[in-house]
């Protein structure tokens, strides 16, 4: 009880901190939220450098590899189980008989999920969720959002996270003890695994924050559509625009050349190559209506 | 008469051969297929890494110069800088710019050179190439196969020029290395000019591997 109500009062600390940082809103259009997220960001961050890092670089260094491996696999194969049902859920039935059979397989042949046989037979591994589920039903990401302890998310990938969460089989297994335990390995096991993707972050990036968020944001995209989104929403950068280019022309006059595109069901901004300010320009147009309007609901 | 014939043919045959296969070489000086390139350049700087005891070691400077001889020449730097500055490019003078390119090739070098630290003797997966032999400008796809999770996928946007095939952006598990970095410059030429985002470019460059601000001071 004691421990909730301690929970309960970071919690509403936090939210407070967050909205004192609201004042400082930045202008990206799919972060509205900007001041309350860094505050969180920079909560976790905190969290992380005292307690996460230490804790996933000493279970790292302790542990020989096939050991952490193991620990990988298993909960690994227990999601294999959700995955299947998003699988079918999103409409890909064979992706789904390809996740339970990797289950079938890794359970028997694999000793409980410890080894990845299903891998080396060429059942490949998936990875779907809520979130991912919305987004291929048609839900746009909605704003930037970034929780305690649980990181960068979206308003549609929180409502999926609250979804996962609650139909978590490790979260609900009984009795408390091993849960708990069984949470505590899981979460060392994954952020031991990205302890050489949040050094290279460290590295490349010159605000963490603004390079972790976007890097959320394409990557969920790109997760929705299975490794293959629609091109034309990347900006394509040629030689030529790297050159000085004659006069750009106004967005407005692209009009005519987006038209034919924009009226086909999947209307995503279609390739033109006129140069990279204008298309940039477009891209920004139909994502930023979007995703507003996602998360105020207008 | 008829065996004298047949060998007649032959030689002729062959040197027909020779001497076309010979004109073929000359009229086209060899450019490796994209697909081709990406796999040797990937396959001889892993096999590199893998020997050299020192790069074992955590020898960085010998990392950077592997990937600064074997890796820099397929890149096309200015592609990737200016589309990386996106709109804000025909600010910079040209001085700005050359320097720009620079200070972003350095971070990229030094950012690879922490990735390839972290890798492991993991398996690729070379995907057949999907283009047409006509195209100038094809996607190369790589994957990283590791046990327990999905394959990590490796694009290599490429776009074909005189010298060879040169990659301008890459994307990592679907995030665009070029893309991500434009909201940040936009951020700081916004906040500071086309100098300021040059300034916090050489900032970190000269900030040996440490990580930013914040974690820096803990140091």
């Amino acid at each position: 009880m004691k421990t909730k109500r301690i929970i309960r009062n970071l919690f509403l600390a936090l939210l407070l901190v967050g909205v004192a940082g609201c004042a400082t809103t930045g202008a990206d259009g799919r972060d509205p939220m900007e001041g309350f997220n860094r505050a969180m960001y920079s909560f976790n961050d905190g969290f992380d450098t005292a307690i996460g890092k230490p804790v996933a670089t000493a279970y790292r260094d302790t542990l020989p590899g096939p050991i952490r491996g193991w620990v990988r696999n298993f909960f690994a194969n227990i999601a294999d189980l959700w995955i299947g049902a998003h699988n079918l859920l999103q409409g890909k039935p064979a992706d789904t008989v390809t996740d339970w059979a990797r289950f079938a397989f890794n359970s028997t042949f694999g000793i409980f999920g410890l080894n990845d046989v299903a891998s080396d037979m060429g059942l490949e591994k998936h990875d779907e969720d809520f979130g991912q589920t919305f987004g291929r039903w048609g839900v746009d990401d909605g704003a930037y959002v970034v929780w305690p302890f649980l990181g960068s998310s979206s308003v549609r990938d929180s409502v999926g996270l609250v979804f996962d969460i609650g139909l978590d089989p490790v979260l609900r297994h009984k009795p408390v003890g091993v849960r708990n335990a069984m949470t505590i390995l899981r979460t060392t096991g994954k952020r031991a695994d990205l302890l050489d993707a949040s050094r290279i972050l460290e590295e490349a990036a010159l605000d963490k924050y603004v390079f972790q968020r976007d890097a959320y944001l394409q990557r969920r995209r790109n997760q929705v559509y299975d490794g293959n989104p629609p091109r034309a929403a990347r900006e394509r950068p040629l030689a030529e625009a790297a050159e000085p280019a004659p006069e750009s022309r106004p967005v407005s006059e692209l009009q005519p050349l987006l038209q034919p595109a924009v009226e086909t069901p999947v209307a995503r901004p279609p390739v033109v190559r006129p140069n990279a300010a204008a298309i940039e320009a477009a891209v920004r147009l139909l994502e930023q209506p979007a995703s507003v309007a996602a998360s105020t609901g207008g | 008469m008829f065996p004298m014939f047949v060998r007649f043919a032959t030689v002729a045959a062959i040197t027909a051969f020779f001497v076309a296969s010979g004109a073929r070489a000359q009229a086209q000086p060899e450019i490796q297929a994209p697909d081709l390139l990406v796999k040797n350049v990937t396959l001889e700087v892993v096999d590199i890494i893998l020997k050299d005891k020192e790069i074992q070691k955590g020898d960085r400077k010998k990392v950077i110069a592997l990937i600064e001889a074997k890796v820099l020449p397929h890149f096309n730097f200015q592609v990737m800088t200016s589309s990386a500055v996106g709109r804000n490019w025909d600010k910079a003078s040209a001085e700005q710019k050359t320097r720009l390119i620079d200070e972003f090739k350095t971070l990229l070098v030094r950012t690879y050179a922490s990735a390839l630290a972290s890798y492991s003797s993991q398996k690729f997966d070379f995907r057949p190439l999907r283009a047409k032999p006509t195209d100038t400008d094809v996607t190369v796809n790589v994957r990283i196969l590791q046990s327990g999770s999905q394959p990590l996928t490796i694009d290599y946007d490429m776009e074909k020029r005189p010298g060879g095939w040169k990659v301008w952006d890459v994307r990592v598990g679907g995030i665009s290395l070029v893309a991500n970095y434009r909201t940040e410059f936009d951020n700081l030429i916004r906040e500071t000019g086309v100098e300021g985002l040059i300034k916090a470019l050489v900032a970190k460059n000269n900030s040996q591997g440490q990580p930013t601000v914040a974690g820096a001071q803990k140091k």
